[in-house]
């Protein structure tokens, strides 16, 4: 039977020669990922059964990124434990605070995860690496602390709803504004237990960064795994990052999909999610005058050199409007230095935006720009729930960074180009 | 499958493989973040993180919340974050089960991973209100519905997950 791009790297993870949608598989595991905030609890339930060794000290990233530089006592503690416990056991891949970055901007970066691998990481988006054209999924900490000790992991194999992409974004349109376009559409459990698989022409005149935001938010939508068929740019990303070999998988030509869906990107609109849900989508003319707060721009969905370069783009030589805090994270010391020697950092604060250290901070409402009650953020994160960014009566809508720094120039939600 | 106490790690257990206790009703998309906000996931204590379980949308779910206690929603139940906490504080805040229509998927794996209960049953989750009584048996699927006098048949745990939770979660099981 014909498979999926998901199903077959399962399949040789697993050791089978063949899967199909439903079979519960044990697979074999290239990366196994935690933060300060998962690997604790993943620590408690490793030392609690009795492991004191794990099993590979070169394939565990943990990665202290949530509440760091750490915003509190308890939470300096977590990271203390997890910090003893990775000097301890000789984890190679142990990231604090000054080398650091969000996570999933910083493991493809770093080449820790590369096409055709199976990685698990006790955070819900490491969906991300999908972008990569690897099977990558989040869990919980006591699936990192079994994947920790032995390698390995339980799936059930999933079925697939296909998203084929044809055509060209048009300018100052990004991935982001494609995933929440297809977030609205099928709703945020439209892909629930399934992969979403992207291809199709259009995927060549979509930047890695692109496929990495749109990868990112596959958990939105309720999906195991979002992934990407693998072409030639996403080899040249590799090309300078990944040292060892890495497996191309793609699905058979007859693979079974649930549901496809084609997309014509030259199509898509800036697009906003307004609260309390990824799915309450409306593109910018729909948006009305909505006042904000906050400005968010950072996270895992988007704090990449493009992020931050469409977003200097619109704020240059403008001001932060009156009463409206911008906050500027780069999600990793690599893309924060680079923004410096591009000149982003001084636009930045020239318009008045704080720029700061990477930090997953206020996208959870952790800190580094916690809501009041009654404000509201525009934010290039990836969730909108109540409570999500601070007071339980905030509001969060999400949109990509070119709507974001339009946002913070007028004041209210808008378009690129409203202020260009 | 042996009855007895086949979660032993809570506050509670479930005799005979049954739950039985007023539920807490909720609806659509009870994200992680509404269970256990992110402002308290400097604690990893279930017992610290299920003195804020729910505050969000519910803040007197934790005074009214009995041991034994049936949580019930319909789709989505659990989407958003992976964190554990989330599970761990509902567990930890004497709740016996959770029945809804539809589960995340992290949420699902991380539930069966540390012995919470958990039920896929649409009938239910639509018919079940709060304050109701309700009997869970987790050997046969079957819910019963004592104050509506009603019976709801949910899937059973297929026996990959029952290994799982009999062995007293995922890493004791791998253990044996």
């Amino acid at each position: 039977m014909a498979m999926t791009m998901t199903q077959k790297i399962l399949a040789a993870h697993a050791g089978l020669d063949k899967v199909e949608a439903g079979q519960l598989i044990r697979c074999k595991l290239d990366m196994v990922l935690g933060n300060d905030v998962t690997t604790p609890v993943a620590i408690n339930e490793f030392e609690k059964a009795g492991f004191n060794s794990v099993f590979d000290t070169e394939k565990i990233s943990m990665v202290m990124d949530h509440f760091t530089p750490n915003k509190d006592i308890k939470s300096a503690a977590h990271t203390k434990q997890c910090r003893d416990f990775a000097s301890n056991l000789k984890i190679k891949n142990y990231f604090d605070v000054g080398d650091m970055g969000i996570e999933h901007a910083l493991l493809p970066e770093k080449g820790l995860v590369a096409s055709g691998e199976c990685v698990i990481g006790a955070d819900s988006h490491t969906c991300t690496y999908g972008a990569l054209g690897a099977f990558s999924t989040g869990v919980g900490s006591t699936d990192m602390a079994a994947g920790m000790a032995t390698g390995e992991a339980w799936f059930k194999v999933p079925s697939a709803i296909k998203f084929n992409l044809t055509g060209k974004l048009n300018e100052y349109v990004m991935g982001k504004d494609v995933i929440l376009h297809i977030i609205g559409m099928i709703g945020v459990d439209g892909a629930l237990y399934k992969s979403m698989e992207f291809s199709g022409e259009g995927l060549k005149n979509l930047s890695m960064d692109d496929r990495l935001s749109m990868a990112n938010m596959a958990i939105e939508a309720g999906a195991k795994n979002g992934i990407f068929a693998v072409d030639e740019i996403t080899k040249a990303y590799q090309a300078d990052k990944v040292n060892r070999e890495y497996t191309v998988y793609e699905a058979d030509p007859d693979a079974p999909y649930d549901a496809v869906y084609d997309i014509d990107l030259s199509t898509i609109k800036p697009t906003v999610a307004f609260p309390h849900l990824p799915e309450n989508t409306k593109t910018i003319d729909e948006a009305g005058e909505v006042k904000i707060d906050q400005v968010v721009i950072g996270s895992c969905t988007n704090g990449r050199m493009e992020d931050l370069e469409m977003a200097a783009s619109i704020i240059k030589g403008k001001k932060v409007h009156e009463g409206v805090r911008c906050i500027v994270i780069p999600a990793t010391q690599k893309i924060y230095l680079e923004a410096m020697k591009k000149g982003l950092l001084e636009i930045f604060i020239n318009a008045g935006c704080a720029v700061s250290t990477p930090t997953c901070g206020p996208c959870l409402g952790g800190h580094m720009g916690i809501l009041a009650k009654g404000e509201r953020a525009v934010a290039t994160t990836n969730r909108n729930f109540v409570g999500r960014m601070g007071h339980p009566e905030s509001e969060v809508y999400l949109a990509s960074p070119a709507v974001a720094a339009a946002s913070a120039i007028t004041g209210k939600i808008s378009g690129p180009k409203e202020v260009l | 499958m042996k009855g007895g106490h086949i979660f032993p790690t809570g506050k509670w257990s479930i005799i005979n493989m049954k739950a039985f206790g007023k539920v807490h009703k909720y609806g659509d998309n009870v994200d992680t973040d509404v269970i256990i906000p992110a402002r308290y996931l400097n604690s990893a204590d279930p017992k610290e993180l299920a003195t804020h379980c729910m505050e969000d949308i519910d803040k007197d779910f934790v005074n009214n919340v009995k041991d034994g206690d049936i949580m019930v929603a319909v789709q989505n139940f659990g989407c958003g974050s992976s964190r554990e906490h989330a599970p761990l504080s509902i567990k930890a805040s004497g709740i016996s089960c959770v029945i809804a229509s539809t589960f995340a998927r992290i949420f699902y794996r991380n539930a069966i991973n540390i012995g919470l209960p958990i039920l896929e049953c649409a009938e239910a989750a639509e018919k079940i209100e709060s304050g109701d009584e309700v009997e869970v048996d987790f050997d046969t699927g079957i819910i019963t519905n004592k104050t509506k006098n009603q019976t709801y048949q949910a899937q059973p745990f297929p026996d990959f997950m029952k290994d799982i939770i009999n062995a007293g979660g995922l890493l004791k099981s791998l253990k044996k």
